[in-house]
């Protein structure tokens, strides 16, 4: 296997408090050693300059929806893979809302085969909470766990039954996964499309309450106290879960929680005007939670930023904007997004960002991600913080082009990426041997 | 207020409006309306003609795409557009067959390409009309879009209540009933601020929606402490499919606390009036004997609602000499 010197890029791995000037030799596939004035032992070793650009781990996307099995249309594993590595993420994790859901090992199995056949990036299978994600029995989380599932969540659908969302909290236990919680009220919620509050009574569009979620958000802590279960908050959106979640932190429950970058970036006013690529669930909120939600970061509450990418076809998105899907798009562009309106604004380092994208949600996921440190396998991204990134739809490695960020121009190019010390993406291009179309 | 007539006689490009389409209120500036309604008045005056009809609109074609049962806006339209001797098509579609595939966009392509120059839309959906705008070379009227806005009722209000009272401004307007999901009560709220008339919704809190003071309006939920200060009683219908969300108990209960009956009326102002955008349901929120009196002027509106239409689809077709 090729042997890599990466020189005299600024390593930031917050895993191993680096964050420095330095080289970085791959070796085998695996980080054979970090620091000043690296050389091979192996003459083959193919020297690579990094100076000006910033060494990272692969980053770790611990929610991600790949339609795969089921809409194939919208997004495939092997396009998600490409998506992936061009935003600068190596290993991601999926959620069980696929059809079929994924509720039994063969399904784990598949995504884990289907994800292997493309040849470079991680995909870790979450399971689903229960059957069908239909909120009435347990999942044989067992034998999904022995599949390789990493956690367990019905995302996109709550967990209504408190008394199952308790069975759930205490039979994980066994493994320690994470159940992360869907948090959201479907009956207050009913009907919902966007939050609920000045915007949604100007639009005429039927609201979705903060409570909504944080009614759940507190039951779930509650249920985590209860149990002593590892709950993890999805798509964290509202200042009040924020608060709760603080507090519970602050009495030692095991909870954890992620936020997205629409929900840090853009608010409810940007539905002005109906344009449904900005239709997402948890919904775009006020300027008040976005607000509260960077001091979040801040104050170190939350603990992952994930992209919820959530690929819908493009006929389904042109609908009338009570019909169309939630969601949308982020792994291409969610790196850029975050060094330019969140780092750029001063509101946390690239180093805490970069925390939040790799070393953090392979923790709370259990997964061996998200470092630099030497014998680790070598996934890394090599980005230049200073090139500009135009998003542009239609250049997307993703099959669907749902982001509300089109003609945008971010900073934060990935320019190289490496998984499993093998090069998938060098100098901006895909490396073409591990294309299999 | 300067009678139509003037206006004729103005260069033309300023017989026009900004937008090429009526999806919202607000797009429209308040010289605007009132060059809607003053010209609303010349045309009133030619359905009062025996000959109901004037070429200005001859060889245009108007469609009326309508996603949702309507009488009364229809038939408004249609009649507005005849009178103007354009061509009209009516398209009637169910929301269910919209959802089931057929796309907004794919209608708009299809009204494209029969070379329409006007669409007249009414969709359960809020930002239907919006959407089809987007998607359509021509000028497009939201017809009632969801709960989002209904523009040209608020025109024809506007309209009603300038011709009874001479002026709008000042004026204090209560909207009485379930403003949560009504599109006339937005399109009214902000085409009444905009004219400089004092709001009040009076309602069940659960039928008024979060925020909705931000529009520099007041809120009520008590019908009989509103009556007195008030110079308008819009009423707005209760839906009588609502009553299973528990937005409020029994029919009976919201005819109790809201509903306009002769013993309420009592505490009125004097030369209170009474709007409704129709259709009625009499017992509910008005008694059947106070939609007859001469103080509501509900059919007014209907009849105000042809010459409005015909304003706005002249205006908005971009004026040819009148005749």
């Amino acid at each position: 296997m090729s042997s890599y010197l990466i020189s005299g890029g600024h390593v930031i791995d917050p895993h191993n408090n680096t964050d420095d000037i330095m080289d970085v030799l791959v070796e085998d596939g695996k980080i054979a050693s970090v620091g000043i004035g690296i050389t091979s032992d192996k003459s083959s070793a193919e020297v690579i300059d990094a100076s000006g650009k910033v060494i990272i781990p692969g980053l770790v996307d611990m929610h991600v929806h790949l339609r795969d099995p089921g809409r194939e249309d919208e997004e495939t594993i092997e396009s998600a893979l490409r998506a992936a590595a061009r935003g600068g993420f190596t290993s991601v994790a999926c959620m069980p809302n696929t059809e079929p859901v994924i509720d039994c090992a063969s399904v784990v199995e598949y995504v884990k085969r289907k994800a292997a056949d493309v040849g470079f990036g991680n995909v870790f299978p979450i399971g689903a909470i229960t059957h069908g994600l239909k909120g009435e029995t347990l999942s044989e989380m067992g034998e999904l766990v022995k599949a390789g599932a990493v956690a367990f969540s019905d995302d996109g659908r709550c967990v209504m039954n408190s008394r199952l969302m308790r069975r759930a909290l205490e039979y994980s236990k066994m493994w320690e996964k994470p159940v992360i919680s869907h948090a959201e009220d479907s009956l207050l919620a009913k009907g919902g499309q966007i939050n609920e509050g000045y915007y949604s009574t100007i639009l005429g569009l039927k609201g979705i309450p903060a409570a909504a979620e944080e009614i759940i958000v507190a039951r779930d802590i509650i249920l985590a106290e209860l149990t002593g279960g590892k709950v993890h908050i999805a798509h964290l959106s509202t200042a009040g879960s924020l608060e709760l979640v603080k507090q519970a932190k602050e009495r030692g429950i095991d909870v954890t929680c992620e936020v997205t970058p629409h929900h840090l970036i853009l608010t409810e006013a940007d539905l002005i005007g109906y344009n449904t690529n900005f239709k997402v669930n948890p919904p775009l909120r006020s300027s008040k939670d976005v607000e509260s939600l960077r001091q979040g970061l801040k104050d170190g509450v939350i603990d992952a930023i994930a992209s919820d990418h959530a690929p819908h076809a493009r006929h389904e998105k042109e609908m009338e904007f009570d019909y169309a899907p939630f969601g949308l798009i982020g792994l291409e562009t969610t790196l850029a997004l975050i060094i330019t309106d969140i780092v750029g604004s001063g509101v946390i380092s690239l180093s805490k960002a970069i925390e939040l994208m790799s070393v953090n949600p392979a923790k709370i996921l259990g997964v061996p991600k998200g470092s630099i440190g030497v014998g680790d396998i070598a996934d890394l991204v090599i980005l230049d913080t200073n090139a500009v990134l135009e998003v542009d739809p239609a250049k997307f490695e993703s099959k669907s082009i749902n982001t509300p960020y089109a003609g945008r121009k971010l900073k934060g190019v990935v320019t190289d990426v490496f998984s499993a010390g093998r090069p998938v993406i060098r100098d901006g291009m895909f490396v073409t041997e591990l294309v299999k179309r | 207020m300067g009678t139509a007539l003037g206006y004729w006689e103005q260069e033309k490009s300023s017989l026009k409006l900004k937008n090429k389409d009526l999806v919202s209120i607000n797009q429209l500036s308040k010289e605007e309306i009132t060059l809607i309604l003053d010209m609303a008045e010349s045309f009133k005056s030619i359905s009062k003609r025996p000959i109901k009809k004037v070429p200005t609109l001859r060889g245009r074609t108007i469609v009326t795409l309508f996603f949702e049962p309507s009488t009364r806006t229809r038939t408004s339209f249609e009649l507005a557009a005849k009178r103007l001797s354009a061509d009209t098509v009516s398209i009637s579609k169910s929301a269910s067959s919209v959802v089931k595939g057929e796309s907004i966009k794919d209608t708009a392509q299809t009204i494209e390409a029969m070379a329409a120059d006007l669409v007249v839309i009414r969709h359960p959906a809020s930002g239907s009309a919006e959407l089809l705008a987007r998607y359509i070379k021509c000028g497009v009227i939201n017809g009632g879009d969801g709960s989002h806005e209904h523009p040209t009722q608020a025109l024809l209000d506007l309209f009603t209540i300038r011709e009874r009272f001479g002026k709008i401004e000042g004026l204090k307007v209560a909207i009485v009933g379930d403003i949560a999901h009504s599109r006339v009560a937005r399109s009214n709220i902000f085409a009444l601020k905009k004219m400089g008339a004092d709001v009040v919704v009076v309602g069940p809190p659960t039928l008024i929606p979060r925020d909705i003071d931000r529009l520099g309006i007041d809120v009520s939920y008590n019908m009989d402490a509103v009556l007195p200060e008030v110079d308008i009683l819009y009423l707005l219908r209760i839906q009588l499919e609502r009553q299973g969300e528990s937005l409020f108990p029994s029919l009976r209960e919201y005819a109790s606390l809201f509903g306009l009956n002769r013993k309420r009326l009592e505490a009125a102002k004097s030369g209170l009036v009474v709007m409704h955008p129709g259709p009625m349901n009499r017992g509910v929120e008005i008694s059947a004997e106070i939609a007859d009196m001469p103080q509501a002027l509900i059919t007014t509106q209907v009849t105000n609602g042809v010459a409005v239409r015909m304003a706005v689809l002249y205006l908005l077709l971009g004026g040819v000499e009148v005749e």
